[in-house]
């Protein structure tokens, strides 16, 4: 059957069905998407400036819940909270996983079993971890302070990890980058791969040590691939929740209260939801912030990277 | 960093009171295989399996086929709105799910999908970034292909089917074993939809279980590793390609 020129009504009607059938491509996931996704978003700028506890009916709030911001103490905590453990989390995963791959970039013995065993923390269950975390940094049994007693320190200065303020930052930081840093790792030996191998002979020849090479060739090389990893791990860590649950439920005192800690307890805890929603903007502009900040360095180095 | 993992095995398999034995044995002299069998009894940890399996499964299947038909008309087609409603998405991409978690969980209760499965099913299976992943893959198949299916007289679903599905294995590869990964250890989700106990995922049911059993390290540490062992086989199995994915799309967690 050969196609003959057909009449302009026909193909009308060929361009409506084109249509279609694009869109009929596009909508089992578009609606889903519009339903789950774009609605709920559009409501959580709304539900910030409201006052609802879910039951009663919905009122309108206009800035009261911005006001409240500031005199609510957790608030305050959970935010530098979060800027702390953003702080120390993003430099220590982006080292770590620089040296694990710069380390397993070598031809050594087992590399790909290393490889595998780094990023298995990435994909195990936070919940099943935790628990582990849990037991090893236990303050009275766990073998962490056990291991400190028999290297000499006074069972009185021994931390109390999870348990102590001082130290429960410090030990949701640890878990984090120990969960964290095989992902990171993988993203680093891509850039590593992509370095070429004549600028380290060039080198060589000049006679460059390993430590020179480093400095003056791999990471300068790897600046790309630091500030995109960097930029993931601040937002990733602006969104830290399941650990904090898991380990020490925001405490103890609001010694670890993060963020989006603060939005669960003040939704499904107290049930203040336009609040919650509030504090969710918060955590939208700081996500949002560090967004456009990519895109303008992104915009800038245009004219010299695809 | 590997040790915790090895700590975990090995007190999986003792009486709750050498767990913190000092110094560590790390191989157990008198394994306690029993440990494997009672915490199937102790809660309903197969049930949790068998929703987390579930649900997993069918978020997975949902994403890969939704998410590859519409990266397809993104990528191939030409109608009016495309660049908009992608732009949509890609939109979406960088906003926080906790930030539009609780008015999510409004519409989802305004629908009567509190504590059901398929809240939690409508909230993982349609996202922005499986669309991303597949369109920015089949973005790299030459149009040609396609034009001469066209002129073959095959339709846009057969292309889509017979040529485009075949080729992005690869890609899709990816996508399972994210979205896999994601949905099988999500936490947060099934924390605030789910509160009957014969719904919970075996994630939640852990932390049931660390909460009636508190003492009882060696059972916890069973009901831990059983909780890992399907993602690492999934992982070990397609692990090539999860580290190539991360490796080309960064990708966000």
């Amino acid at each position: 059957m050969k196609a003959r020129p057909r009449a302009p009504v026909s193909k009308r009607w060929r361009k409506v069905q084109r249509l279609l059938i694009a869109y009929s491509f596009i909508a089992p996931n578009f609606i889903g998407f519009a339903v789950f996704t774009l609605l709920p978003i559009v409501c959580a700028f709304l539900l910030a400036f409201m006052h609802w506890d879910g039951n009663n009916p919905i009122e309108f709030a206009g800035l009261d819940n911005f006001w409240k911001l500031f005199s609510d103490r957790a608030f305050k905590d959970a935010f530098w909270n979060t800027i702390i453990y953003t702080g120390f989390t993003v430099p220590l995963t982006l080292a770590c996983s620089l040296g694990l791959a710069v380390l397993l970039n070598q031809k050594i013995f087992g590399r790909n079993f290393f490889r595998t065993v780094a990023f298995f923390p990435y994909v195990a269950s936070l919940v099943a971890v935790a628990v582990v975390w849990n037991m090893i940094f236990n303050p009275e049994f766990g073998p962490v302070n056990m291991i400190l007693y028999e290297l000499g320190i006074d069972p009185k200065n021994l931390p109390g990890w999870a348990a102590d303020s001082d130290w429960a930052m410090v030990t949701i930081i640890m878990f984090s980058v120990w969960k964290m840093m095989g992902y990171f790792m993988v993203i680093y030996l891509a850039g590593l791969q992509g370095i070429s191998g004549e600028l380290y002979e060039a080198a060589e020849i000049d006679g460059a040590n390993a430590w020179q090479k480093f400095w003056r060739i791999t990471l300068p090389q790897l600046g790309p691939t630091t500030f995109f990893v960097s930029v993931m791990l601040t937002i990733q860590s602006f969104k830290v929740f399941d650990q904090i649950y898991m380990i020490t439920q925001g405490g103890p005192g609001t010694s670890t209260l993060v963020l989006v800690y603060h939005i669960y307890n003040e939704a499904f805890i107290s049930w203040d939801l336009g609040y919650s929603s509030m504090v969710a903007l918060v955590l939208f502009l700081l996500v949002l912030t560090i967004t456009i900040v990519q895109f303008r360095w992104v915009e800038g180095k245009d004219g010299d990277t695809a | 960093m590997l040790a915790p993992f090895v700590w975990m095995l090995s007190a999986s398999l003792k009486l709750d009171r050498d767990v913190f034995a000092f110094p560590i044995e790390w191989i157990p002299s008198e394994p306690r295989w029993r440990n494997y069998i009672d915490i199937w009894t102790k809660i309903p940890l197969g049930l949790f399996v068998y929703n987390t399996a579930k649900l997993t499964i069918i978020v997975t299947v949902l994403q890969l086929l939704t998410s590859s038909f519409a990266a397809y008309a993104f990528a191939k087609l030409r109608f009016p709105y495309r660049n908009t409603l992608f732009l949509a998405y890609i939109a979406t991409i960088a906003m926080p799910w906790q930030v539009y978690m609780v008015p999510q969980f409004l519409l989802m209760r305004e629908l009567g999908l509190s504590n059901t499965h398929l809240a939690l099913i409508c909230l993982q299976a349609f996202t922005a970034f499986g669309v991303f992943l597949m369109r920015q893959f089949y973005m790299s198949i030459p149009n040609e292909l396609c034009e001469a299916a066209r002129i073959d007289g095959m339709s846009e679903y057969g292309i889509w089917w017979r040529i485009m599905l075949p080729l992005s294995m690869p890609a899709l590869s990816t996508l399972t074993i994210f979205t896999f990964v994601t949905t099988w250890n999500d936490f947060l989700g099934p924390l605030i939809y789910l509160t009957k106990t014969e719904l919970k995922t075996i994630q939640i049911g852990i932390r049931m279980f660390i909460t009636q059993y508190s003492q009882e390290y060696g059972l916890i540490m069973a009901a831990s590793v059983v909780a890992l062992v399907p993602v690492l086989l999934v992982f070990l199995a397609l692990q090539r390609f999860f580290v190539e994915g991360i490796a080309s799309t960064g990708v966000k967690g």
